[in-house]
C-alpha cells in the first residue's frame, strides 16, 4: 500500500513539473487546411527541424470552415499544436470558441503594413487577394476595353460575360461580395447586384466550376470571372506548353484581402515550441517560398517575391478589407439578403 | 442450460463493437452537443425545413427508380448471357461508380448539362448503374434456368416469365440495389451543389451549409435528425419488404450462362453497347481534356507543389485494401449474424449496419473529433480513413451477401446439422462455397468504394496522405491549363486503375465456386 501511495505521489510530482517547464517536444503537429498541407513536404520544414531538432507533422482538416470547426469542436484537448489557415471570415468565430492561447511573434516589425491583427492570439502569415481575372485574348479579339472600376460592370457589356462564384459555397465568392459591400455600403450593395443581375452575371457554385467550366479560356463564355492575384502567374508557371505571358491578367478594382492566420492552440503541451513554429513560418527564409507553393503573398514585408509574381501579376494598392468581427456580425445576413436578390 | 457458445457471440459482438464505437457513439455524441444548445425555431425555418426534405426524398426516389431502370437492361445481358468481353463491360460500368464528383460535375458542365433538375437525376444515375447491373446481376446470374423453362413449357411468353417468376425471385436483390442508391442520392452533397444551380438544396447540403460555413451547429443537428429519421425509416420499409419477400430456391452454379444467338443476339449487344455509350459521353469528356502536351508524363513527375501526382496511387490502394479488409470482416460477420436468426433483433442490426450510408459526412466527421478521444486518442490518427470508408463499405458488403444467403434453404443447414455438423462447419460447408461469389463481389464494391472516397474525408483530420480523389481535386484547384490537364489525367488513371481492379477481382476464382 505505501507503496502504491508513493508511486502515486511521485506520478502527480512528475506530471505537476511537467506543465510547469514543459520539454522540449520531438514533434510538432500543425493542422492546417487541405490546400496548405496539400502542397508540405519535406523540405517545407527542414530548416525549423536542423534548427531546433523537432519534426513536424502535419494534419489536414479539410476547407478553412472545416479546419475552424474541427478546432472548435475540440478546444482545450486540441488535435494538434499549431493551427494555420484561418482567415477574417472565420476569425470571430475561432477567438470566441478560445481555441488560440497569445502569442507575440518578434518579426510582427516586419509585417506589411495593415495585416496586424488586433489580438495576439494569431499571427498573419499570408494574404491573398480575390481578383476579378480577365482573358486577355478575348479583350483583344472583340476590341472591348478591358474595365478598370467596378462601376463598369452595371454595364450589361460587362455583366453579361462576368462569372462570380456563389457566397455561401465559396470563399472567393463571399471576398468578392463582402468588395462591393466595401465598395458600396450597406445601402449600394444590393443595387449594384441588381444590375449585374438584369445585365446577365452567371453564377458558378465554386471556384473550379467557375474557372475551368466558365472561364473563356477553358471553353467557357465569361471573359471575366472572379479569382485571384496569383492566378495568372500560376497559369504561367502550369501551363501545358511553357509561355512568355500570361494569357489572363488582373483588374486591380474590387479586389478583397484575405488574410491567413496562425495561432498556438490552447491546451498544446508545447506553446513554447508552438509559437517557435510560427515564429518561424514568419521568417524570410519560409516567407519566401510561400508564393511558388501555394499560391498566395508573404505577410513579412522583407521577403522577395518570385520573378513570375513580379511580371505577371500586381498587388492591388488599395484592396477592400473589413473587419473579422463586422464580417462575423453581418455575414449570415448579407448571404441570406444576395440569395433573395439573386435567386428571387 | 445450454451452453454459451462463444463463437457465435464473438461473430456477432465484433461488427457490434465496430458500428457502436465508430458510428452510434460518435453521432450520438455529436447530435447530444448540438441538440443541447437548439433554441426555439425562428418562423420560417420549419417550411424552410420541409421543402429541403421534401426536395431530398422525391429526388432520391426518382433517382433511385430511374436507376433501375437504366440498369435493367445491362443487368439482364451480363447476367444471362456470355459473350465475349462480358466481363470487361461488367468491370467499364464499375467505373463511374468511382469517379469524384468534382470530375464529373465538371464534365457535365463542359457538356452544358447543369442548373437543372434533370442533371441532378441524370448524374444520380450515372454513378449509380454499376451497384444495380453488380447487386442484383450476382442473384440474376445464380437463378436455375429451369424455373424460367417450366414456365415457358407451360406456355408463358417471355414477358409473363419474367414478370411472374424471374422477377418476383429477383426482389430481394432489386430491393437491397435499391436500397443503396436511395441512400446514396438522399445524401447526394457535391451532385446538388455543382448541378444543382442553387435553387436545390438536399438535406446534406443544408447541413454542411449550417454546421460549417454558418456555425449554426444546433440547427445542423437538427437537420441530421431529420435526415437520421428519413434514412431509418426507409430502411425500415425496406428491411420488412425483404422479410416477407425472400423465397428460398435452388441456385445454379455460375458457369451456365447462354450464349446469345438471333434476335436475342442483337438485343444483347444494343442493351451492353447502349448501356456504355451513353455512359461513355462524360467519361469521354475527360479523357479528351486530359490529352494536352505531356499532362499525363507530369503525373510522374516531381510537382514544386504537390509533390509526384502518381504516387497518391499507392496512398490510395494501400487505403483501399485496409478498407476493403475491415469492410469484409466486419460484412461476413454481420451477415452470417443477421441472416441465422430471425427477428426484430436481427432486423435493427441490419439496418443499423446500412445507417453510414445514409449519414452526412459532416455528422460522421465532427463526430469523430467529439468523440474518438478517449481511451486511445483517434482523432487525426492514419486509421480514422480507412475507418471511415469502411463504415461506408460495410453496406455493400452485406447487401451483396444477405439475399444470397438468405436464397439457402433451411432444410439443406438443418439436414447438415442433423448429421451432426457444428455450426461452423455448417457454415463452412454450405454457405461459405455458395456465398463466397457474393462476398467476392461485396469486397470489389468496398475497395472500389474507398478508392473513390472523397467525402466523409475532408471532414476527417488526417494525416497529411493524399489519395487519388483528394490529388484529382488539390490540381482542379488551382490555375494553369497544366493543373487542370493534369487532374483530368489523373481522374482517367483513376478510372482506368478501377476497370482493371475489378476486372481483377471479377476473374479471380474462389475455391470451389462452380463446383457445387
Amino acid at each position: 500500500m505505501r507503496k502504491t501511495l508513493s508511486v502515486i505521489a511521485m506520478v502527480v510530482i512528475a506530471v505537476a513539473c511537467g506543465s510547469e517547464q514543459a520539454e522540449r517536444p520531438d514533434r510538432l503537429r500543425l493542422m492546417a487546411h487541405d490546400s496548405f498541407a496539400g502542397s508540405v513536404n519535406e523540405e517545407t520544414f527542414a530548416a525549423f527541424t536542423g534548427d531546433t531538432g523537432i519534426e513536424v507533422e502535419m494534419i489536414a482538416a479539410g476547407d478553412a470552415g472545416s479546419m475552424v470547426n474541427q478546432a472548435a469542436l475540440s478546444a482545450g484537448n486540441p488535435l494538434a499544436d499549431v493551427l494555420f489557415g484561418v482567415d477574417d471570415t472565420f476569425l470571430s468565430r475561432a477567438i470566441e470558441e478560445e481555441i488560440f492561447v497569445e502569442h507575440r511573434s518578434p518579426l510582427l516589425d516586419s509585417l506589411e503594413p495593415g495585416l496586424a491583427p488586433a489580438s495576439e492570439l494569431v499571427t498573419p502569415i499570408s494574404f491573398g487577394d480575390v481578383c476579378l481575372n480577365y482573358d486577355k485574348g478575348w479583350f483583344e479579339e472583340t476590341g472591348t476595353e478591358v474595365p478598370t472600376d467596378l462601376d463598369q460592370l452595371r454595364d450589361p457589356a460587362y455583366a453579361g460575360v462576368l462569372t462570380v462564384e456563389h457566397p455561401a459555397t465559396s470563399s472567393p465568392g463571399l471576398a468578392f461580395l463582402l468588395a462591393t459591400i466595401d465598395q458600396y455600403g450597406e445601402e449600394g450593395w444590393s443595387g449594384f447586384w441588381s444590375d449585374l443581375k438584369s445585365g446577365g452575371v452567371n453564377i458558378a457554385p465554386d471556384w473550379d466550376t467557375a474557372y475551368y467550366g466558365d472561364f473563356v479560356p477553358y471553353g467557357g463564355e465569361s471573359s471575366l470571372v472572379v479569382s485571384y492575384a496569383s492566378s495568372p502567374p500560376a497559369e504561367v508557371i502550369f501551363a501545358s506548353e511553357p509561355v512568355d505571358e500570361a494569357p489572363t491578367g488582373v483588374i486591380e478594382a474590387g479586389c478583397y484581402r484575405q488574410v491567413e492566420y496562425a495561432g498556438v492552440l490552447a491546451g498544446t503541451e508545447y506553446p513554447e515550441a508552438a509559437g517557435e513554429l510560427i515564429d518561424f513560418m514568419l521568417s524570410v527564409e519560409f516567407q519566401e517560398t510561400i508564393p511558388l507553393t501555394w499560391f498566395v503573398f508573404p505577410a513579412n514585408q522583407e521577403a522577395e517575391l518570385p520573378p513570375e509574381f513580379v511580371e505577371h501579376t500586381v498587388v492591388p494598392a488599395d484592396p477592400a478589407r473589413l473587419d473579422s468581427a463586422i464580417i462575423a456580425e453581418n455575414r449570415d445576413r448579407w448571404i441570406d439578403e444576395w440569395v433573395a436578390l439573386m435567386e428571387g | 442450460m445450454r451452453p454459451i457458445r462463444w463463437g457465435r457471440v464473438l461473430v456477432a459482438a465484433v461488427p457490434a463493437v465496430f458500428i457502436g464505437y465508430f458510428f452510434l457513439y460518435p453521432v450520438g455524441r455529436i447530435l447530444a452537443l448540438g441538440l443541447s444548445e437548439l433554441g426555439v425555431g425562428s418562423d420560417g425555418v420549419e417550411a424552410r425545413l420541409f421543402r429541403i426534405g421534401w426536395f431530398t426524398l422525391w429526388q432520391a426516389a426518382l433517382s433511385t427508380i430511374l436507376t433501375l431502370l437504366a440498369a435493367a437492361p445491362m443487368t439482364w445481358a451480363v447476367s444471362q448471357y456470355e459473350f465475349r468481353g462480358r466481363k470487361l463491360a461488367t468491370a467499364l460500368v464499375t467505373v463511374p461508380f468511382v469517379l469524384p464528383t468534382v470530375v464529373v460535375g465538371s464534365a457535365f458542365v463542359a457538356l452544358g448539362w447543369r442548373d437543372s433538375i434533370g442533371a441532378i437525376l441524370a448524374a444520380h444515375v450515372f454513378f449509380n448503374v454499376a451497384v444495380v447491373v453488380r447487386t442484383v446481376g450476382a442473384l440474376w446470374s445464380r437463378l436455375d434456368p429451369n424455373l424460367h423453362d417450366a414456365g415457358r413449357v407451360l406456355g408463358a411468353g417471355e414477358w409473363k416469365v419474367f414478370r411472374t417468376v424471374t422477377l418476383p425471385l429477383l426482389r430481394p436483390a432489386i430491393a437491397a440495389a435499391a436500397a443503396i442508391v436511395f441512400l446514396f442520392t438522399f445524401t447526394s452533397f457535391g451532385v446538388v451543389l455543382i448541378l444543382g444551380g442553387f435553387r436545390y438544396a438536399t438535406l446534406e447540403v443544408e447541413i454542411y451549409r449550417q454546421a460549417v460555413t454558418l456555425f449554426d451547429l444546433p440547427l445542423a443537428a437538427a437537420l441530421a435528425v431529420v435526415q437520421l429519421v428519413g434514412v431509418t425509416s426507409a430502411l425500415y420499409a425496406y428491411s420488412r419488404y425483404q422479410e416477407r419477400h425472400t423465397t428460398t430456391w435452388t441456385l445454379r452454379s455460375e458457369a451456365e450462362r447462354l450464349r446469345p444467338t438471333g434476335r436475342g443476339g442483337i438485343l444483347v449487344g444494343a442493351s451492353v453497347l447502349g448501356t456504355l455509350l451513353v455512359l461513355a459521353i462524360p467519361v469521354a469528356r475527360l479523357v479528351t481534356r486530359s490529352l494536352q502536351p505531356g499532362s499525363y508524363r507530369a503525373l510522374f513527375r516531381d510537382d514544386p507543389v504537390v509533390g509526384v501526382p502518381m504516387a497518391s496511387t499507392g496512398n490510395s490502394l494501400l487505403y483501399a485494401t485496409i478498407a476493403a479488409l475491415i469492410a469484409v470482416s466486419i460484412g461476413v460477420m454481420a451477415s452470417a449474424v443477421i441472416t441465422g436468426r430471425r427477428g426484430r433483433l436481427s432486423r435493427w442490426f441490419d439496418l443499423t449496419l446500412m445507417l453510414p450510408l445514409g449519414t452526412s459526412a459532416v455528422t460522421i466527421g465532427f463526430g469523430f473529433i467529439v468523440a474518438l478521444d478517449r481511451p486511445v486518442d483517434l482523432r487525426a490518427s492514419f486509421w480514422l480513413v480507412p475507418i471511415a470508408h469502411a463504415l461506408v463499405a460495410v453496406p455493400f458488403v452485406v447487401r451483396t451477401m444477405v439475399p444470397t444467403l438468405r436464397s439457402i434453404p433451411a432444410e439443406t443447414r438443418e439436414a447438415a446439422r442433423v448429421l451432426g455438423a457444428s455450426p461452423l462447419r455448417v457454415w463452412r460447408e454450405i454457405d461459405l462455397p455458395i456465398v463466397s461469389r457474393a462476398a467476392l463481389v461485396g469486397s470489389g464494391f468496398a475497395f472500389v468504394v474507398s478508392l473513390g472516397e472523397f467525402g466523409a474525408t475532408s471532414f476527417v483530420a488526417r494525416p497529411n496522405t493524399a489519395t487519388l480523389p483528394v490529388m484529382i481535386f488539390r490540381l482542379l484547384t488551382r490555375p494553369g491549363a497544366g493543373s487542370f490537364a493534369m487532374a483530368m489525367a489523373l481522374a482517367v488513371i483513376l478510372a482506368a486503375l478501377t476497370a482493371v481492379i475489378v476486372l481483377w477481382i471479377d476473374r479471380a476464382q474462389f475455391g470451389e465456386i462452380g463446383a457445387f
